[in-house]
């Protein structure tokens, strides 16, 4: 049985109620300590007076003293008037570092913000953001501007080292992911064609949505997972660690500096990347259409040259440019209105990357229907 | 009479609804170590950031040499600034870093921009590092090669925040034998913001206190003489290391 090494005792009197505490107050009995003071004091209503009566105490730690003053301080709340008395110069000493012995403030309750309050705050925030991205894209348009009046003030050493990072960097991902992607499409395509005898249609399958959809989209979301995240959480701790204030006061326009470089190298790689995902995605088409559907080589080959048409390829690297460029704007922002140390660059991070997947998607559905509009 | 390099007139500073100091008025002149000073949460670094142009004020008027509020988008400021953390780009070396403006804003060739930058570091005790990566490097040197990026284009005023914050004492004392050297041999003005107090006493011939109850200045002048005669408590408790009576 476990032996407890204090006692609490509650005593009425005339002006109201004693709790005697004795012997050892210590933290690894704090709960049973915090149990039978509150029970001592549960029924003391508003008028009354408490004393803990310390004259007792053997010893105490800061842990046990640190509830007992809050239990002070939640009688201070019900209008009960407690007070440590009796205690001697250790106890004592230890009731003052908890400041047991001055008049218990009373805590203002943390008002509950209400619906409205929240609808308010949530769409001035909105608003703010929306402000902050407007902005950011002015300055970028106006450094743009700027670049073009005068070329040689661009930051075009960096250029170069940001399209090998974003562009021959990524070429591995790219291939293997379009290749699946045509190859997956092909077999799924291929026994549906099969029934029909239709098995050189595959070709044309593939190498249209490769081209016109799929290839840009997806080698634009890899870029978005590599060179968007780490163009938001690059900037972002650049950021947050004032580098992108010293350079401000070392007179370098952070967006000119950071920003057009990083946009330009985009807007350049994306639709080489593009092409070389195109190709590889047809190429997954035809290790599917040589070994499941009999095809030759040089079949596949001539009916892919007869259902594409150049503007099919073109349409997707139109495409890849405007990816390139949404995809570096929107990361850059993200990381430029990071606040809040390494949880703020992690939280525009993901903010960068759910955003730009959601343009993308958004961009390509205007693409898809832009082109419908106009037979294109 | 020679005009102050900085003139500070009215200004309020803060953000939405909060005002950290309002209608403070202040000047520094030429040759001064001045230094900003206030305990946590008054202001001292958002009115050294707002000083630099980072931040707008919210009324008032500043004026650097003559020059009014630093815009910051147009051109090249005429001060250096060392930001607490040191702010070196984490890609670029030491060397590169300090070479950084000398680049963009000099025709130098390659060779002399190398012999600054070379002399720089060794201006501030960091001969050697010039290839050095900033996270190879301790924080007091990363201190002491900002320093020596704020003082790439020759400025004559220098804005420095927390200088020995989080340095070892024998650090923090080169640190400030360092600015004193600066201020003494060179002739640059310095504008420090600090808490440390010996550093103060050591190197700053005037400052200013900022006060976060009463949102203003509560004291300007010599430390050495505040510290001694200053009949505001908050003042005497600053200076004096005496907790606060509600402590």
């Amino acid at each position: 049985m476990r032996v407890k090494h204090f006692v609490v005792e509650r005593l009425s009197n005339a002006e109201g109620i004693a709790l005697s505490l004795r012997g050892r107050l210590t933290f690894p009995e704090a709960g049973d300590i915090w149990t039978e003071v509150r029970q001592g004091i549960e029924s003391v209503t508003r008028g009354e007076h408490v004393d803990f009566d310390m004259s007792h105490v053997e010893a105490a730690d800061g842990g046990s003293m640190a509830l007992l003053v809050h239990l002070r301080g939640e009688l201070a709340a019900r209008g009960v008037v407690a007070d440590f008395i009796g205690a001697g110069e250790n106890v004592q000493a230890l009731i003052h570092l908890y400041r047991g012995d001055i008049q218990p403030v009373r805590r203002r309750k943390r008002k509950h913000e209400g619906m409205l309050n929240q609808i308010g705050r949530a769409t001035s925030e909105f608003f703010l953001e929306v402000k902050g991205v407007l902005a950011f894209f002015g300055d970028v348009v106006l450094a743009a501007l700027g670049l073009l009046k005068e070329p040689k003030t661009g930051n075009w050493k960096d250029l170069l080292p940001t399209m090998e990072r974003t562009g021959a960097d990524a070429v591995p991902i790219v291939v293997l992911i379009n290749f699946l992607i045509g190859f997956v499409m092909a077999y799924q395509g291929a026994r549906q064609l099969k029934e029909f005898g239709a098995n050189i249609y595959v070709a044309d399958l593939v190498g249209l949505s490769v081209t016109r959809e799929l290839g840009p989209l997806m080698t634009a979301i890899i870029l978005c997972g590599r060179s968007g995240a780490s163009f938001a959480a690059e900037l972002g701790s650049m950021k947050v660690s004032e580098e992108i204030d010293a350079l401000r006061t070392m007179g370098f326009g952070p967006i000119r500096y950071l920003v057009l470089p990083r946009t330009i190298a985009l807007m350049l790689v994306l639709p080489v990347l593009t092409l070389l995902g195109d190709l590889v995605g047809m190429l997954g088409g035809v290790l599917v259409g040589m070994t499941t559907l009999g095809l030759t080589f040089g079949a596949y080959l001539s009916e892919t040259h007869k259902a594409l048409h150049s503007w099919d390829v073109f349409s997707g690297v139109v495409k890849s440019v405007v990816f390139g460029l949404a995809i570096a704007l929107i990361s850059c922002q993200q990381g430029f209105a990071t606040t809040g140390g390494a949880e703020g660059v992690g939280r525009r991070t993901t903010a960068s990357v759910v955003s730009i997947l959601f343009t993308l998607i958004l961009l390509d559905a205007s693409f898809t229907m832009f082109f419908h509009a106009f037979n294109l | 009479m020679t005009l102050p390099l900085i003139q500070v007139t009215g200004l309020t500073m803060g953000w939405d609804d909060v005002i950290l100091q309002r209608d403070a008025t202040f000047h520094v002149d030429r040759g001064d170590v001045f230094a900003i000073l206030g305990g946590s949460g008054c202001g001292k670094t958002t009115l050294l950031r707002t000083l630099i142009g980072l931040e707008t004020p919210m009324g008032g008027e500043i004026s650097i040499a003559g020059l009014g509020h630093p815009n910051l988008d147009v051109g090249r400021p005429p001060f250096g600034v060392m930001f607490q953390g040191g702010a070196l780009f984490g890609s670029l070396t030491v060397g590169e870093n300090v070479g950084l403006q000398l680049e963009e804003w000099t025709n130098l060739p390659y060779e002399a921009i190398g012999a600054i930058v070379r002399a720089k570091l060794k201006l501030v005790g960091l001969d050697g590092a010039e290839n050095k990566l900033p996270a190879e490097i301790s924080g007091g040197m990363k201190k002491r090669a900002a320093i020596a990026r704020a003082m790439a284009l020759e400025p004559d005023l220098l804005f420095l925040d927390e200088p020995s914050a989080g340095l070892d004492p024998v650090s923090a004392v080169e640190l400030d034998e360092l600015i004193l050297t600066l201020n003494r041999v060179l002739g640059l003005t310095v504008v420090l913001v600090t808490h440390e107090l010996p550093s103060i006493l050591k190197i700053a011939n005037r400052c200013v206190m900022l006060d976060k109850d009463t949102q203003s200045i509560i004291a300007t002048g010599d430390p050495r003489e505040l510290r001694e005669g200053s009949s505001n408590a908050r003042v005497h408790e600053f200076f004096n290391r005496v907790p606060r009576a509600s402590a």
